[in-house]
């Protein structure tokens, strides 16, 4: 694999979120794991299923906690060049969510998609 | 005296929720807190189980921590209570024992 | 280490940048850029300015392809270049311009 990226070969790389944000700490590790992964140039695809889709639930305001709101940085994601975002229809659905709850423009796909578009990747990184 | 039961995993991701409602008395209080908030949520799929336990149990969600993930209060699920942090301070003074479903 | 504003001590890591976003104020980004070599100019505060209204959007401190991006999209790609912004900030915009503008280090930034 070291061959590969000295030879500058793309690879098509998926970071699984699956995670609520704050509850723990990988939600916001993943985020940053993903704002690194943009300086090297690779097909980054990001993924939101289970509770992970909380991550990018719209109102987020974490004043009351002490604790940082990253939630507008997938915002920024974007200006990364980072735009190819999935969401689990199902997902959404168990939680009595829809599209609209989300503050990032993502894809909607099915479990079944979304599994297939797993295969194709090179590295999957879940958390 | 009753016990206060405290809930802080998802019920999507763990069962600790569906275990202390399994095992919650009469009379007790369960307070959701931290990522355990996702389940008071009307439309979700462990939403029809908080209205059945709200029969017999009284039940409970931080505020604050709906607030920092954008879960919006107007939609609680109906027989569930929000309170802040001096609630729960309150609800812990008012209990004989205190049960933590980490 | 901290930095002396007013008799008020203003607290930041070993390597100067601020550890509370919310202690910074023009003064003191006169001090950081000071201790930095930088004389400032209002092209100096241009980019400290945008910074710290990416920071306040978005919640982190942008790498350097970004900002530079973001620069040329707001301001033109006479600015929004890394000659123009490295002569500014010759230890780099990225670091530099973001410890003058009371930023965190830029992820994955070393």
């Amino acid at each position: 694999m070291e061959d590969d990226f000295e030879a500058g070969t793309v690879k098509k790389f998926m970071f699984v979120n699956r995670k609520p944000p704050y509850g723990t700490v990988y939600a916001l590790e993943v985020l940053e794991m993903v704002l690194i992964s943009a300086a090297f140039d690779q097909d980054v695809h990001i993924a939101f299923l289970d509770d992970g889709i909380y991550q990018i639930k719209k109102g987020q305001d974490t004043k009351d906690l002490g604790m940082k709101n990253f939630s507008p940085t997938y915002r920024a994601l974007e200006g990364y060049d980072i735009e190819k975002l999935f969401v689990e229809r199902e997902c959404l659905e168990e939680r009595g969510l829809s599209e609209d709850d989300l503050l990032v423009p993502v894809e909607v796909i099915s479990r079944a998609e979304m599994g297939k578009l797993m295969a194709e990747m090179d590295v999957v990184l879940t958390a | 005296m009753s016990t206060l039961h405290t809930v802080n995993k998802s019920p999507f991701e763990r069962s600790n929720l569906q275990a202390c409602l399994g095992h919650a008395q009469n009379g007790d209080s369960v307070l959701l807190i931290e990522d355990a908030v996702f389940a008071a949520i009307a439309g979700n799929t462990f939403a029809p189980k908080l209205a059945d336990a709200a029969q017999d149990i009284k039940l409970f969600v931080l505020g604050p921590d709906l607030k920092a993930r954008g879960m919006d209060p107007a939609k609680v699920v109906d027989g569930v209570n929000i309170i802040d942090y001096e609630g729960f301070v309150d609800l812990a003074a008012a209990s004989s024992t205190i049960h933590s479903w980490l | 280490m901290a930095y002396e504003v007013n008799g008020k001590s203003i607290e930041a890591d070993e390597e100067g940048f601020l550890v509370n976003i919310n202690d910074w104020n023009e003064e003191l980004a006169g001090l950081v850029a000071k201790d930095e070599g930088v004389d400032m100019t209002p092209e100096h505060w241009e980019v400290v300015n945008f910074l710290r209204e990416y920071y306040a959007e978005y919640q982190i401190a942008p790498a350097v392809r970004v900002l530079t991006k973001a620069i040329a999209k707001k301001m033109g790609p006479d600015k929004g270049n890394n000659k123009y912004l490295y002569e500014l900030f010759p230890y780099g915009p990225g670091k530099q311009a973001c410890k003058i503008a009371g930023l965190p280090k830029p992820t994955g930034c070393v």
